[in-house]
């Protein structure tokens, strides 16, 4: 398959393997900060064929492991309620709030529809004028500008039952936030290569700067995550701390200006609460006053659910990169993709369930050879 | 916020058993596999008999009869390649074909919606009769109820079917053996993604249809070659993966396929990229894999290859005893493929 194969190809990821081997002196920490990543890896064996002193870290990136419990909570009152038509994106409605999963929610007689894009929604809203139709809008600035011209078109349209339940999330302030804790381990990180399709990578560079630290804006097939290392690990034996672009065939620097454009006409920047490690600044976005009317929250009169976690699920510290799935000890014994803790473990680009689908065992690299056979 | 009772799990502490039906009990995954062997199995099942099979192989006087049934709730009801009608004959058919049976008997049970168009139930009756024919089986009872509008999707058809098996084959998973090659007899995913895009309204730019197909035609056709087949199956619900890792479980053997040799065209790759599918997990109504000895790989590979499916040798069972499956990727490195746990979700990006 063309853009597929090619970037797919064993001889090629070998020569970038050799490579890295070549120019590696020390130990270092990298962390891929997309979920999609993070199941790439994983699921091609990637860490596995990079050299031992070379350990990945697996960020935040998963638009669904980071919606907090509380708005999850919300989702399901509303799914509830007996008027509601209630749109999500497939892989949301098996993640747990705090009693429960949207699922479950639809077993007991909610009306949940899984869509595919945010117009399908909108769609379902112009067939259904008598009922009140709420999409669930999660994501990161990849998704957030089809939502804006969701909102848009909506607005144009003058439809009166259409909202959203906004929990759509910013990607580089969560990279501030990991920077800045103590006790910090990263060397360098792997910018994700579809978010700054949208948004470009200007806003890394300053971070680059304050923290010393390169970031490396990268794609999602494995010889784009290879290349990425290879890259990242050459800045980090050089001292380098640079922005550099990997992902060129799609992303530029700017980014996409309409998109931007677009998200900027219909959101404003607020603070999000990220499940597992709670409220960054400026991290999330919900609709401005121009389209308040489409707030889920404002048209429900919704108060804001604080909940708390499950206090033996250690999702927070994994989308840190503090701890590795394999070291909780819930890992794929009580806490597992039928009966998850914590949304790492839901959603197919979480990390523990990553783990979970292709290493059972947990193993790292260090157990390829007794969890293999 | 939502009360307890929504909550399909008893509790975070106490056992972790659904208290509802949900939808992945039938998604072909872990959780229609615990209630198969859970509930249904112990309750139900005479213990003498393999619940692992696609049907069973009894002796009623000196004849081995293969019984098998299934209930059929495909929705759209017509799809690309196929529709409900020729799916309830053939996928009978197929559970038959997969205990290496010559396809004899059909029954087949009808829940009508009230409202159902009439014509839309002479299309599909007439497609079972076309299917019939074709597979060589004879539909020779029946029953019909209507339920009220609204309780049902228009038609729902079960179908049970009888076969008879000869004397000296023996096809089931305690005779797979070590060293065993596998081989798959055309590329997988079709038929999910089929049905997928004409439920979903998904408007790919190609034309995909269903792999729908009789499978007692290869089967004994192998058979009549001379070869010996040691267990079948059919990828359903679940795809190569789920049936993979049922037969690894179930014998307690290792599995280890080569990821490039499981055949994917091209539509189905394209559309498992977008939506974040594995094909592996993809549904297949005309796709099965035989276990069979190195030996007798290259004829069973000739008789599939004659139908033009594009049949492949995928990979083999080891001689170790834990009873995974192991998929050797692209780069060289190694993966376990687990049973999915529910149904295949969207993602978001």
């Amino acid at each position: 398959m063309k853009y597929v194969d090619e970037f797919r190809a064993a001889e090629t990821a070998q020569r970038y393997v050799r490579e890295i081997e070549r120019i590696v002196s020390r130990s270092w920490t990298i962390m891929e900060i997309c979920g999609g990543q993070t199941h790439a890896i994983i699921k091609h064996g990637i860490d596995r064929l990079l050299p031992q002193c070379i350990s990945l870290l697996h960020g935040p990136g998963c638009p669904v492991c980071i919606t907090s419990a509380g708005v999850i909570d919300t989702a399901i009152e509303l799914a509830r309620r007996e008027n509601v038509i209630f749109c999500s994106f497939g892989d949301m409605v098996r993640v747990p709030g705090s009693t429960g999963d949207l699922l479950s929610a639809k077993a007991a007689g909610a009306d949940l529809r899984i869509v595919y894009s945010p117009l399908d929604s909108l769609r379902i809203a112009r067939d259904n004028p008598q009922r009140e139709v709420v999409f669930f809008a999660i994501g990161f600035e990849t998704t957030a500008p089809a939502i804006a011209v969701t909102v848009q078109q909506a607005k144009q349209a003058g439809l009166r039952n259409y909202s959203i339940l906004s929990a759509l999330a910013l990607v580089p302030p969560a990279i501030e936030a990991i920077l800045s804790a103590g006790g910090n381990t990263i060397d360098g990180f792997l910018a994700a290569g579809h978010v700054c399709t949208v948004m470009g990578y200007w806003e890394y560079e300053p971070l680059a700067a304050k923290y010393r630290v390169p970031v490396v804006v990268t794609g999602f097939e494995p010889l784009d995550i290879l290349q990425g290392m290879h890259m990242i690990t050459a800045q980090l034996e050089r001292g380098a701390a640079e922005v550099q672009n990997q992902y060129s065939r799609v992303v530029t620097r700017e980014g996409n200006r309409p998109a931007q454009q677009l998200m900027n006409d219909v959101f404003r920047v607020v603070a999000r609460n990220w499940r597992g490690i709670g409220e960054i600044k400026n991290s999330g976005l919900v609709l401005n006053n121009d389209y308040q009317v489409f707030d889920a929250g404002h048209r429900f009169g919704l108060s804001h659910h604080q909940v708390a976690e499950d206090t033996r699920c250690i999702s927070g510290l994994v989308l840190q990169g503090r701890k590795k799935p394999p070291e909780c000890a819930m890992f794929g014994t009580v806490c597992t993709p039928e009966r998850p803790l914590g949304a790492t473990m839901v959603s197919a680009e979480g990390a523990c369930a990553a783990f979970y689908r292709y290493r059972p065992g947990g193993g790292d690299k260090s157990q390829v050879t007794k969890q293999e056979m | 916020m939502a009360s307890t009772d929504s909550n399909p799990f008893r509790s975070m502490n106490g056992p972790m058993e659904p208290e509802r039906i949900l939808l992945a009990h039938g998604g072909g995954g872990r959780l229609m596999h615990q209630l198969i062997d859970g509930l249904f199995g112990l309750t139900l099942l005479d213990g003498a008999y393999d619940k692992k099979h696609d049907g069973v192989v009894v002796e009623p006087g000196s004849t081995r009869v293969a019984f098998t049934t299934d209930s059929f709730v495909v929705h759209p009801l017509f799809f690309p390649g196929g529709d409900i009608g020729t799916l309830a004959v053939w996928g009978t058919v197929n559970d038959l074909a997969m205990c290496g049976a010559r396809p004899q008997f059909l029954s087949a049970g009808f829940i009508l919606e009230e409202g159902f168009e009439m014509d839309l139930l002479r299309r599909i009756v007439h497609s079972m009769r076309a299917a019939a024919d074709r597979a060589g089986i004879k539909i020779v009872t029946g029953d019909t109820k209507v339920v009220d509008r609204g309780k049902g999707h228009g038609v729902y058809i079960n179908t049970a079917g009888l076969g008879i098996v000869d004397r000296n084959v023996q096809i089931e998973p305690g005779r797979i053996a070590p060293g065993d090659v596998i081989i798959l007899n055309g590329d997988i995913g079709r038929h999910g993604i089929a049905v997928l895009s004409a439920r979903e309204g998904l408007s790919f730019a190609f034309a995909l249809e269903s792999d729908l197909a009789p499978l007692a035609g290869p089967v004994l056709h192998m058979l009549d070659s001379g070869i010996d087949l040691h267990c079948l199956r059919d990828l359903t619900r679940g795809g190569l993966a789920s049936a993979l890792v049922e037969l690894a479980t179930t014998r307690g053997l290792n599995i280890c396929i080569e990821e490039q040799r499981v055949p994917v065209c091209a539509e189905v790759r394209s559309a498992c990229e977008i939506l974040g599918f594995d094909p592996l997990y993809v549904a297949n109504e005309g796709r099965f894999i035989a276990f069979v000895s190195p030996a007798d790989a290259p004829t069973a590979l000739d008789v599939l290859q004659s139908y033009g499916t594009g049949p492949s040798v995928i990979g083999s069972v080891t001689d170790c005893v834990s009873g995974i499956v192991t998929v050797r990727t692209p780069l060289g490195t190694k993966r376990i493929v687990q049973m999915f746990s529910g149904e295949q979700l969207p993602r978001i990006c």
